[in-house]
């Protein structure tokens, strides 16, 4: 197990440190998201019963960019002075590749995240602070990570990965996206777990199927 | 850790490639003893790469089979891998991590023991201690290369395959490389390594391979009159 886990853990470290010192993933993606409520609530200028209804889908929409932004640079690293081919030509298996990768994106939307959401709380009134928002938040992000995660390979392979990425990227997620606005628009109502109904199950299912499919889509698509 | 008891430590039989409609590599055949070195010739596009991508399991071939220290490349892919150090025309490194950290990642991937004292060891072999805690994207490009070869030989692979290795690297480094290619040999292990330059192919190798036409060509006689064969095989260049 050690074998797997010692270089997932290798390389999530890796991304880590690499994002800390280059700063370009996390600051630019948080700055669109913050323009982008900016701008919704200017827009929009909703009523705070208005603002609760609304609140899910313009959460959902900013984090579904923010992910898009951050997972276009998940595999530019690995192309840049071939990282991804010295990483291949090493015994780490794909599936513990994929699943380091996954992970780091993970981590970094998750914190994005953290940052955005208080901030969306504030302009558009509603509160950050529930167990089923946070529930309805991680298993998206999950799912988000993994195909995001499986497309920015094969993206990062194409001359035009920043448009093949959101091509390929929504259509795959789009069930999670309605499951997530779904959770949420009834955790942000006040629901407790079981008052999200089936919406919160089947994020989870999502993220089961994604798990098993993507590692092993990923395979064929980093070999030649 | 060489492996004499298992035959050649490369052995490649009727390897075909192509890409699509254009065949690069057919019925290709080498047989690569255990603390030899070849250097393989070739005019640019004819499949050398391609040979060395296929050897270090990052392109697949269409037929033939492979074996490198005992493996087979198609079966045992993964111990294949622990087995071959790779040196391509990129660093395989990443700019904002440190020569030393970007050691210590592939150490750890590999699984190498004694992960410090092996790092150490390597920086000072290709000499770049002084340097090993600058980023990568401040090292020149001759210093990015010594640091690729360390990341080649850091988990002491039996076979180490090199895509034109003296390239950026000055009279000194190559000095170095030639040194410890000598050293590999003589532990008993064995390199393939590309190259244009005869003069460097031939004083680094026991064997000498020139690529063309899909399949591999093996001057013989005195270094005169490979010279002069590998002048007269190869495109545009005189024999000294």
């Amino acid at each position: 197990m050690s074998r797997f886990l010692g270089p997932v853990a290798t390389m999530v470290w890796k991304d880590i440190v690499l994002e800390f010192r280059s700063r370009e993933l996390i600051v630019s993606v948080v700055v669109f998201g913050l323009l982008l409520v900016v701008v919704f609530s200017f827009a929009l200028d909703p009523t705070p019963a208005q603002a609760t209804e609304l609140a899910p889908g313009i959460l959902w929409v900013a984090f579904a960019f923010a992910a898009t932004l951050a997972m276009n640079r998940s595999f530019v690293r690995e192309q840049e002075a071939g990282a991804l081919e010295g990483l291949l030509a090493s015994p780490v298996s794909r599936d513990a590749i994929f699943l380091a990768k996954a992970a780091a994106s993970f981590i970094f939307m998750l914190l994005i995240e953290a940052v955005l959401l208080p901030a969306y709380a504030v302009m558009l009134g509603f509160s950050a602070f529930s167990w089923t928002l946070g529930a309805t938040i991680l298993l998206a992000t999950l799912g988000f990570a993994l195909v995001g995660t499986l497309f920015s390979a094969l993206a990062a392979q194409t001359r035009s990965r920043e448009i093949m990425l959101p091509v390929l990227f929504f259509p795959i997620v789009l069930p999670v996206i309605l499951a997530a606005v779904q959770a949420s628009t009834r955790a942000i109502g006040g629901e407790t777990f079981i008052g999200l109904g089936r919406w919160l199950p089947l994020l989870g299912v999502f993220d089961l199927l994604f798990l098993v499919i993507c590692p092993w889509l990923f395979t064929f698509i980093v070999e030649e | 850790m060489p492996e004499p008891g298992n035959g050649h430590a490369v052995s490649i039989s009727r390897l075909e490639k192509s890409y699509r409609d254009w065949p690069v590599l057919w019925d290709l055949n080498l047989a690569l003893p255990w603390g030899a070195t070849l250097a393989l010739f070739g005019a640019n596009g004819v499949g050398k790469t391609t040979l060395l991508r296929i050897l270090s399991t990052s392109v697949r071939a269409d037929a033939g089979t492979v074996q490198i220290a005992g493996r087979d490349l198609k079966r045992q892919t993964a111990a294949v891998r622990q087995r071959i150090g790779v040196l391509g025309h990129r660093s395989f490194l990443y700019d904002d991590l440190t020569a030393r950290e970007n050691l210590v990642y592939y150490a750890r991937l590999y699984g190498i023991a004694n992960r410090d004292e092996r790092i150490r060891v390597v920086l000072r072999r290709v000499g770049l201690e002084h340097r090993a805690d600058h980023r990568v994207r401040a090292l020149s490009n001759g210093m990015q290369r010594r640091a690729s070869i360390a990341r080649a030989i850091l988990h002491q692979p039996p076979v180490l395959l090199l895509d034109e290795p003296e390239a950026g690297l000055d009279r000194d480094s190559r000095q170095m490389l030639g040194d410890l290619l000598t050293e590999w040999n003589q532990e008993g292990r064995s390199v393939i390594f590309t190259t244009h330059d005869i003069d460097l192919g031939l004083s680094w190798s026991q064997q000498v391979a020139i690529l063309r036409t899909g399949n591999l060509v093996f001057p013989s006689g005195n270094v005169g009159e490979i010279q002069r064969e590998l002048s007269n095989l190869l495109p545009g260049r005189n024999t000294p």
